[in-house]
């Protein structure tokens, strides 16, 4: 774990440190604590290595860099409330503890004198590594190279080969920065060096080799990998106005954008977001935006409007973060389930789907598009900040996913008068004397057999079309009248069925683990991973534990869910929200009440340990809410 | 239905079959006869325009014109056009909508899109009032002001339309006049040719709701020398069109002669205020992806990527 003031570089080298770690081969989960700041707050950032697949992170740190006073003791000293208590207590017996010798800390009353104290003089060394360049006298300009010193001291304590490292570190400086790179590289050698010299480091319990096959897996951000799957997806059009913690999605796209002919608008607001979007869609590209609850709370309108103008699109991908109003803004919570699913006034289809890591949030990103355009209305896939920051190893991205279906479309030729009469479509059904079955021009809302009009775009010859946010008949064209009305909303409603025939049942919903459990846990979203971490320690102690990840939110699969829930022994339904609104909605689909619910909101994601913990109390009946562990 | 270039299109080209609800004697028609004109004066085919519409009396526009037709969200219809007009510029787009619609809760939309100056046409009908909701005071209603369907006088200011899209970017704009279809479709057609975004603020007659400025009162029945309050810009010898675009001293002086001229009253000019040929959003667009300019994003192949190059810089 490494800690320090925002701005100060700790994402650099904990990046750096996982680079180097999955590079040899191990597998890597990494994720970060940060605050609603630009510069000065703490933020926190911790790496968890392993030979197996690590999918969560631990509540403690064998290793903890300290780059200021506030990461050892938090800032009650100068806050009324403190936020926080420091990082000491987060420390493994044993542990060790880098930081900066200039920083005013007396280790024997800090309350873990047992520990293992590593003062190293920061500035001392970055001095010492602009002096081999002849910049000595420089070193207060390169302060923010602390960070790469804290990596390089980490190194040594955990007897990690320093040139894995070095290379990572000059692949982050490319073309004309190399110079800085190589200056870091100087840096980090030095702080190795110097705890090698002067610390009995070979003394340190904890120590970390190169995986036994040093095969470079991907390691990736979870925003980085919905980038790369709108890319993937032929994405024409991304819109968006910035919010944490979705402006980094968009961002990755804008700085592509001239190599993959992706346009990316940053637009005023996020009504303008979505409209635009909706706009792009019905003209025939696949469009999408991202964004984050309050964001989202301003394009609810769009959603409708798309929905009730059967719009291909947009497709939308929601980041999930602490609520209501402004609420935590970099901070974790799966807040925004029950909010996705009734977004908008009355009743219209959209699908909402909720990957639980970074392959599966590959796939639904992807196939969203498919879905957006083959039964033309939005689709929203819920991730969250904990999904779009963690940094993790991935075996393999299912690039197979590659299968494009843009669905029914007019392409001018092949209509006839056959194909828009639809099962409503008899005269009376249609206000403007169409629909006797001597039809010959394109309709866009074709009552069809299967709800699904074949989709015109502006610019095709004979497909034309009006198109409203009223309700409307066959042309496009505005109606009051109660038989169209009825007929158009079961044309577009029944569209949910076909979603749910259609879509494969492993993107809908998985149980894990064996179907005789005495417990089934409940999850959705990123605690996916935290939940098979959790399960797997409680497994080797004998436990028979099953988890049912739902992922396809709507249209939900209710009976599936509903018979593996009447069936199960106990069922315990785990979320990082107050009230448990996976639960509600099970409820309200199925039918099955799930009495026992974990919940965590104090915008921090579950830890493995808390996870196991939850769970452990829910096997002994009990059942309350989780607060992370600050003191 | 569709119709091959060759052939000369006429206004009858440009109708819908639809049956119109507007109220007998309503502004809307000279407006909507306006657009029909000039797309048949430039000989537009219906099947490459887009027009868009937001939510009033005026959003039902598009479904009396035979072109691709799309009556989308109240104060939103700028957004979705921009959308539209990026995913496809091979294509002429038309957003339009009343004065609440763009000046009130479309106000943020009417501002930016004047920021991005895309190639586009904004049409607003300007009646003064909220017709649809059945005669409330819309955002160009002054202060004082009460029509026979308000309870009470307006309680605040309007703004000034003119000096808005000034101020915000526009690159055409212009004002006409509802009852003056032949005036008005001439200046829809230029707006429509102008390369850039243009803003055509048509005043309109609400003959149900609006008792103020009624077809009479514009043409000045009640003056003693019965002189209409309207006057043409270009009459007058105004010429509000920037000649050389590199030059900002020119830029701000045919600017502030725009704003000068927009806080005229009785008589109101009408015609083109200001006009500049500056470079558009698609301009900066084809910079940075220059296969844009020759091939509409709708029709790029965007299927097949070649991702592993982001995915190997992450190994």
């Amino acid at each position: 774990m490494i800690g320090g003031p925002q701005g100060s570089g700790i994402n650099a080298s904990a990046e750096v440190f996982a680079k180097a770690c999955s590079r040899a081969g191990l597998r890597v989960y990494a994720n970060i604590e940060y605050h609603s700041n630009i510069m000065g707050k703490h933020s926190f950032y911790r790496v968890r290595v392993g030979d197996e697949d690590v999918r969560s992170y631990r509540d403690n740190t064998d290793i903890l860099v300290a780059l200021d006073h506030e990461t050892l003791a938090g800032d009650g000293d100068h806050r009324r409330w403190a936020t926080h208590f420091g990082h000491l207590h987060q420390l493994n017996e044993g542990g060790g503890v880098i930081y900066d010798s200039e920083i005013d800390f007396d280790p024997s009353q800090s309350g873990r004198p047992e520990l293992r104290f590593y003062p190293v003089p920061f500035m001392e060394i970055i001095k010492k590594a602009l002096e081999e360049v002849g910049k000595g006298e420089q070193a207060r300009r390169y302060e923010v190279m602390k960070n790469t010193v804290g990596l390089g001291a980490s190194l040594a304590l955990c007897d990690y080969p320093f040139d894995l490292v070095g290379e990572v570190i000059r692949g982050q400086f490319k073309g004309k920065r190399s110079e800085v790179g190589e200056l870091n590289v100087r840096a980090a050698r030095l702080a190795f060096d110097h705890v090698r010299d002067n610390f009995d480091a070979d003394g340190f319990p904890y120590t970390l080799k190169p995986g036994p096959e040093p095969k470079a897996r991907i390691l990736a951000k979870g925003y980085e990998i919905a980038a790369i799957a709108k890319l993937k997806a032929g994405c024409a059009l991304q819109t968006y106005y910035p919010i944490s913690p979705a402006t980094d999605e968009s961002v990755f796209l804008e700085k592509h954008q001239r190599e993959y002919g992706l346009l990316v608008v940053q637009c005023e607001d996020e009504i303008s977001s979505i409209n635009m979007a909706v706009g792009a869609s019905h003209m025939g590209v696949r469009a999408s935006t991202a964004t984050s609850g309050p964001g989202f709370a301003l394009m609810v309108e769009g959603i409708g409007f798309a929905s009730i103008t059967e719009a291909p699109g947009p497709v939308l991908v929601l980041y999930q973060r602490g609520g209501p109003s402004t609420g935590l803004p970099t901070r974790q919570e799966q807040g925004d389930l029950l909010f996705a699913l009734h977004p908008a006034q009355g009743d219209f289809p959209h699908i909402v789907t909720a990957p639980g890591d970074l392959r599966e949030t590959y796939q639904d990103i992807f196939s969203a598009f498919n879905w957006a355009e083959r039964y033309q209305l939005p689709v929203i896939v819920l991730s969250d900040k904990k999904l779009a920051a963690i940094y993790t190893t991935i075996d393999k991205l299912e690039l197979k996913y590659d299968q494009i279906d843009r669905g029914a479309l007019f392409t001018g030729s092949e209509w006839t008068s056959v194909d828009a009469k639809g099962p409503n479509d008899g005269h009376a059904a249609n206000g403007n004397g169409h629909g006797n079955g001597e039809l010959k021009e394109y309709l866009r809302y074709a009552l069809t057999k299967d709800g699904i009009s074949p989709r015109s775009r502006p610019g095709i010859q004979g497909g034309r079309f009006w198109s409203t946010t009223d309700e409307h008949d066959p042309d496009g064209h505005i109606t009051e009248g109660v038989e169209m009305r009825v007929a158009m909303m079961r044309k577009r409603m029944g569209k949910l069925a076909l979603v749910a025939k259609a879509i494969p049942q492993d993107q809908q919903f998985t149980l894990h683990g064996a179907a005789d459990a005495e417990l089934t846990i409940v999850a959705w979203g990123s605690t996916k991973g935290t939940v098979l971490d959790s399960i797997k320690v409680l497994e080797a102690e004998g436990k028979k534990i099953n988890f049912l990840q739902c992922r396809l939110m709507r249209p939900f699969p209710a009976q599936a869910v509903g018979d593996i829930l009447r069936n199960a022994k106990r069922v315990v339904c785990i979320e990082e929200n107050y009230s448990g609104q996976l639960a509600t909605h099970i409820a309200a689909e199925t039918g099955f009440l799930i009495k026992d619910r974990i919940n965590k909101f104090d915008g921090r994601p579950f830890s493995e340990d808390e996870m196991i913990a939850a769970i452990r109390g829910a096997l002994a009946g009990k059942t309350e809410a989780v607060v992370t562990n600050v003191r | 239905m569709s119709v091959s270039a060759p052939v000369k299109l006429t206004i009858k080209d440009y109708k819908s079959e639809l049956h119109n609800d507007w109220c007998p004697g309503c502004g809307d028609f000279g407006i909507l006869t306006g657009i029909q004109m000039a797309l048949a004066q430039l000989q537009l085919d219906p099947d490459k325009v887009a027009m868009f519409s937001g939510i009033g009396c005026s959003g039902k526009t598009p479904h009396y014109i035979n072109a691709y037709g799309f009556h989308t969200l109240h104060g939103r219809v700028l957004p979705v056009a921009t959308g539209g007009r990026l995913a496809n510029t091979a294509l002429t787009v038309i957003a339009l909508g009343g004065d609440g619609d763009g000046y009130g809760i479309g106000a943020g939309y009417f501002v930016n899109t004047g920021r991005r100056n895309l190639d586009f046409t904004y049409l607003v009908h300007n009646n003064n009032v909220y017709g649809l909701t059945k005669g409330q005071a819309s955002p160009t209603l002054s202060k004082g002001k009460r029509t026979k369907s308000m309870p009470e006088q307006a309680i605040q200011d309007g703004i000034n339309p003119i000096a808005m899209a000034v101020a915000a970017g526009y690159t055409f704009i212009a004002r006409a006049y509802a009852l003056d279809p032949k005036h008005c479709a001439q200046i829809i057609a230029r707006a429509i040719q102008h390369k850039g975004s243009a803003l055509v603020d048509v005043l309109q007659t609400c003959p149900t709701y609006n008792d103020l400025y009624t077809k009479e009162w514009y043409e000045g029945a009640d003056l003693p020398e019965k002189k209409s309050r309207l006057y043409k810009l270009e009459e007058r010898g105004y010429d509000g069109k920037v000649q050389d675009p590199s030059d900002p001293e020119e830029i701000v002086a045919k600017k502030a002669a725009a704003v000068a001229r927009s806080y005229e009253r009785e008589p109101i000019p009408i015609g083109v205020y200001y006009e500049a040929l500056l470079p558009t959003y698609e301009d900066e667009i084809y910079k940075r992806i220059p296969s844009l300019k020759d091939t509409p994003l709708v029709e790029m192949d965007t299927f097949h990527r070649d991702v592993t190059p982001l995915l190997e810089a992450m190994r």
